[in-house]
């Protein structure tokens, strides 16, 4: 049993996948690195920090990339977002039946400033021009960093997203919002918070999550493979039924759930039994106990 | 940022073909990036660190190293952020270990 949050992207390219499969693109050797950040004499990456490439998943080939949280926080700077683009266009090319993200980043990497931002917004359009050719996105998250800022919005733009309770998925990240609403507003400290509000069990109960598994390599790789099958029966495009959809259960949280101060209310006006005992329940007890409860079923 | 380069001759030990990377770049990390290349025999090792001033530290190291392994006909790259040198030990040792599949 090995950890996700734990693991660096090379690590877990090597236990999700089946064993040996993962083949690099742009591997270290290859040295294509950020041209920003030696301007700025800070330290670059072999890999810019995302390590993109095919591999098999239950015999199953798929492509793959893997953000490392370590390097810079996972941040997307001009060459990360463009092996990232790149892989999608590839999966475009030769029919890939679908992409795998391991997301684990703060978003646009500043540094790079106007050429990060540009990057992020390439990655949106790469993930739904791949969608609209018939290859699936899934993103996975479970890194001690989360998916905040553009990357959060690119794992919702994606077919599905897997998390784990560790995994934390939003916009703004717990000190953006307190550095510009102040610690009334949000306290970036108080963990327990930043959990309940990004966590995966939110994000689950939230519908912004399709499934919430355990902090382990093989729940990682089990639900990867379920989401596959899943895939056969739908089409893999974003459609304007699905926008308006979704559009629809987003003004409908902020008519139930807009004057909430905490998530425990939102979990409570959810008709989840005993809010205060959520944070601390094992993955497979929360998902049978919030079967009905998510915001998506009712 | 500051660059380091090494080099050590007529090393007795070669590595197989495909290249490795070991580490990631992170706050008191490195990462390593151990590759074959024809170097009439030597140990060659280039060092981007964000940590200035430190050359003595790392010449001592890489002596280190080259003592314990005897590489020849390899090429090192590394990037650090700020490692200490027992860091530094380990993921060179790792990065031989992970070609050669051994210690030394």
């Amino acid at each position: 049993m090995s950890s996700f949050l734990e693991a660096t992207a090379r690590e877990r390219l090597a236990q999700l996948f089946d064993a040996g499969s993962f083949s690099e693109l742009l591997p270290p050797q290859a040295r294509v690195i950020s041209p920003h950040l030696g301007q700025l004499d800070a330290p670059v990456a072999f890999d810019d920090g995302v390590a993109v490439g095919s591999a098999t998943l239950g015999g199953q080939h798929v492509l793959v990339a893997a953000q490392e949280g370590a390097f810079m926080g996972g941040a997307v700077g001009e060459v990360h977002g463009a092996k990232l683009v790149g892989l999608l266009r590839r999966a475009v090319g030769e029919k890939a039946k679908a992409v795998l993200l391991l997301l684990e980043t703060g978003g646009v990497r500043l540094h790079e400033a106007n050429a990060g931002l540009i990057a992020v917004s390439e990655v949106m359009r790469a993930v739904l021009d791949a969608r609209a050719a018939g290859v699936a996105v899934i993103s996975l998250v479970g890194g001690s960093n989360g998916c905040f800022g553009g990357m959060g919005i690119v794992a919702r733009c994606t077919n599905a997203v897997i998390m784990s309770e560790e995994g934390r998925l939003a916009m703004s990240g717990p000190e953006v919002i307190e550095t510009t609403s102040g610690v009334e507003e949000f306290d970036s400290r108080d963990r327990a918070l930043v959990w309940r509000t990004t966590g995966g069990k939110h994000r689950y109960l939230m519908g912004d999550c399709q499934s919430i598994v355990p902090d382990e390599m093989g729940a990682f790789r089990a639900a990867a493979m379920a989401v596959l099958v899943g895939l056969d029966a739908g089409t893999t495009a974003l459609t304007i039924e699905s926008v308006e959809a979704e559009h629809q259960l987003l003004s409908q949280r902020l008519l139930r759930f807009g004057s909430a101060t905490d998530p425990l209310d939102i979990w409570a006006a959810l008709g989840m039994a005993d809010p205060a005992s959520i944070p601390m329940m094992e993955a497979a007890a929360f998902i049978d106990a919030s079967v009905g409860h998510r915001a998506g079923d009712q | 940022m500051e660059t380091l380069v090494y080099r050590f001759e007529q090393g007795t030990r070669t590595v197989p073909a495909t290249p490795q990377v070991v580490g990631v770049v992170g706050s008191g990390n490195l990462e390593v990036l151990i590759e074959p290349a024809a170097l009439g025999g030597a140990c060659q090792i280039q060092i981007s660190t964000a940590a200035r001033g430190f050359g003595a530290t790392w010449e001592a190291v890489m002596r280190d190293f080259h003592a314990r392994w005897q590489l020849a006909d390899v090429n090192i790259a590394i990037n650090d952020m700020g490692a200490t040198p027992a860091v530094v030990s380990l993921r060179l040792d790792q990065a031989v270990e992970s070609m050669l599949g051994s210690a030394p």
